[in-house]
């Protein structure tokens, strides 16, 4: 930094312009990348804000947990050894520095420390976030440059109206289709779950479990098991992938058209290059920036999904827990799971804003 | 082209957003806006006329033959079968209508007025405030809508889920996410205007701030919400019917809800009981449809790179717009064929 700084500052009129092109090329995307990292601390700061004021709106959490279960003495000790009687100033500060040293309390219902809910769970919804990210790719985006080759033809037709069919349909309601058609009717696949009883006991047996389950099965290194867990993954990662797919065919397909009209796709054009080959090479890459750009966007949609599609498929992870959690108004857990997403968002977000800014040199500033 | 004083302005009901959009659409995207335009307008009449439309009323159990069986099949005396709760599936369907309706009403109007006003009043003033709203419409525009919603819900219902309390629940579960969007549509455009002539002028003048800002400022602003709100009633549809299929939603006997049909359809999949999920779900699916097609042909229509052209004017054709005259301005698509051949 500061040398370009002086390189700026120092050389006289005549050799501005060299001194500019070298920090150009140099310093304004590192720049950009601090304040971009700068910019996740007040986001992540205002979410676990909000979520702290929502859930101390209701009253304290352990009223809201165990409120008919105990009696009002037993009420007001708890209370009282949880600290929720202090000024809620007070209880907010302690609560910003747990969250900075990612201490994020203990559950309210069963116990377990937030963090280990967080470990143990994390790992199905990220395995799931992984095949829906995959689905979605490998048929968003080819189906996109399709239906943009044949721009107002019939395949583009008939794709976009897939399109707009494949996000008017509810994520829950593409699972309860699939679980329907492929799990009952045709009996093929695996109705709910992450793997069969037998599969998930001899995957908790393993001595490091990632709670990944495709890699502890591979690690238990029984092609059985393997393809257990990779059957139950199949209806919930198409449910979840279509979502996606959809947003990522229609997003290409606008781009690839947009591009498609630029003075340099048209100068190939008419050095001869064939229309499908401009679509392929010239018109595709250029078009893939907002693409990228919106995969960050599409983690908290994702995120969002998760909790829909684990709830269809009882794939036990985050989203299931979550919801469980927030049937029994355990509100210390909600907090702590709701203030590690929007963590996770917050970093995505960031890392694509990096990506972006790598590719395309016009996003930094 | 305006040169001409004997040209007629375009009639009125020729101007308003939707239908200026159908009068310049041609072949396949005014074929998608008429189709959606009709879902929409079946679901609006469905939903203003559901008690006179449904067969029985969406918390009925039993009729003058006695109690409706649990799971039947569709046919005979219910057309759709009933539920595992024993309701009529096809008079839910129809009453979820109408709460579906309200709630989008609800988020939307909540959300445009809210959102509206902090966009005009940040991106007018700026400042300190503008910087601290900007931050926080965008770290809650990052985060995952429903998580937000669903959270919303519970502290604004607290439980208790009337058809009242339960639709205002969800409606301002939705706005909460929903008025990030509008803020920055509008904030984008107040700081655009803010610095055209006319705004000056009517500063020079000595007008006050509240009336530049809502009358210089917010009439011109305004382009781009039909789009978005048809964008978004299809999120109000979507996050209504998430919140009711998690279980946050609003209770059957208060009012009937596509998603609380769902989730209740979980198990009855599993055993093969296939019409207590596929009509409700296709009632979202047919509504969202309707509204999204509106919305995305909107959304073509309004960006020039998008819109389809009338094909190119032939000879014989061209004719026969020159003697239409001024008729055909009133079309700008025309306008640009006509200047193009």
């Amino acid at each position: 930094m500061s040398t370009t700084v002086s390189a700026t500052a120092s050389p006289p009129s005549p050799s501005v312009k060299t001194s500019r092109r070298k920090s150009l090329t140099s310093s304004p995307l590192i720049r950009y990348i601090i304040v971009r990292f700068l910019l996740i601390i007040p986001t992540v700061f205002i979410l676990v804000t909000m979520v702290f004021i929502i859930m101390r709106v209701v009253g304290d959490p352990i009223t809201a947990a165990l409120g008919g279960r105990l009696s009002p003495e037993q009420l007001a000790e708890r209370i009282h050894k949880a600290g929720y009687d202090r000024p809620i100033a007070v209880q907010y500060f302690e609560y910003i520095g747990q969250v900075f040293t990612g201490n994020f309390g203990k559950s309210i219902t069963d116990g377990r420390p937030i963090s280990a809910i967080i470990v143990t769970y994390g790992g199905a919804t990220l395995e799931l976030a992984i095949y829906a990210l995959i689905v979605a790719l490998l048929v968003g985006i080819p189906l996109g440059m399709v239906a943009a080759y044949f721009r107002d033809r019939w395949p583009d037709a008939i794709l976009r109206i897939f399109a707009i069919l494949w996000y008017a349909t509810p994520v829950f309601f593409v699972g309860l289709l699939l679980k329907l058609v492929f799990a009952v009717w045709l009996n093929i696949l695996p109705v709910a779950g992450r793997a069969s009883t037998r599969t998930e006991l001899d995957l908790d047996s393993l001595p490091h479990p990632t709670g990944i389950y495709l890699i502890d099965a591979i690690q238990l290194g029984d092609p059985a098991a393997i393809g257990d867990v990779l059957q139950h993954a199949v209806l919930p990662g198409l449910a979840l992938g279509f979502l996606t797919a959809g947003i990522f065919l229609r997003l290409v397909r606008t781009n690839v058209i947009g591009t498609l009209s630029m003075d340099y796709v048209d100068a190939a054009r008419s050095r001869g290059v064939s229309e499908f080959r401009l679509v392929r090479k010239h018109a595709f890459k250029p078009a893939l920036i907002p693409v990228i750009t919106v995969i960050g966007l599409q983690i908290a949609l994702l995120l969002g999904g998760a909790v829909l599609t684990e709830t269809t498929f009882e794939w036990r992870g985050l989203g299931f827990q979550l919801v469980q959690y927030l049937g029994s108004r355990d509100f210390v857990a909600v907090q702590g799971i709701v203030a590690v997403l929007a963590v996770i968002v917050a970093v995505t977000n960031f890392i694509v804003d990096i990506i972006a800014a790598l590719i395309d040199p016009r996003v930094r500033y | 082209m305006t040169a001409e004083p004997t040209i007629k302005r375009p009639r009125i009901w020729s101007r308003l957003p939707v239908i200026h959009q159908l009068r310049q659409s041609v072949g396949l995207q005014r074929g998608m806006l008429i189709v959606g335009l009709t879902i929409t307008g079946i679901f609006i009449l469905t939903a203003i006329f559901a008690p006179l439309i449904a067969p029985y009323g969406f918390a009925q159990l039993q009729d003058a033959h006695g109690d409706f069986g649990a799971q039947d099949p569709p046919g005979g005396k219910h057309l759709l079968g009933t539920t595992v709760g024993g309701y009529d599936v096809l008079s839910r369907v129809i009453w979820g209508a109408q709460t579906a309706l309200l709630a989008i009403l609800v988020a939307v109007v909540l959300s445009v007025f809210l959102g509206i006003v902090l966009g005009v009043v940040s991106g007018y003033i700026g400042g300190w405030l503008d910087r601290v709203l900007v931050v926080i419409a965008d770290a809650v525009y990052a985060f995952p809508t429903l998580l937000l919603a669903i959270v919303s819900a519970i502290i604004i219902s607290q439980g208790q889920s009337n058809l009242f309390g339960g639709i205002l629940a969800a409606g301002l579960s939705i706005t909460v996410v929903f008025i990030p969007q509008y803020f920055r549509v509008i904030r984008a455009e107040a700081v655009r205007i803010k610095s055209e002539a006319y705004v000056e002028s009517a500063k020079v003048v000595g007008t006050g701030v509240i009336r530049i800002m809502f009358r210089h400022v917010l009439r011109n602003a305004t382009r781009s919400l039909p789009l978005i709100i048809t964008l978004n009633a299809s999120e109000a549809i979507f996050t209504l019917a998430a919140l009711g299929f998690l279980g946050f939603g609003i209770e059957p006997n208060s009012a009937a809800e596509w998603g609380y049909d769902l989730n209740k359809s979980i198990s009855d999949v599993t055993s093969g009981i296939w019409w207590t999920s596929i009509f409700p779900g296709m009632a979202i699916v047919l509504v969202v449809l309707g509204v999204t097609l509106v919305g995305e042909s909107l959304n073509d229509l309004a960006d020039p790179r998008l819109r389809t052209r009338r094909r190119a004017v032939g000879v014989t054709t061209l004719g026969t717009i020159s003697v239409q005259g001024g008729g055909a301005l009133d079309d700008e698509v025309v306008d640009i064929d006509e200047l193009e051949a």
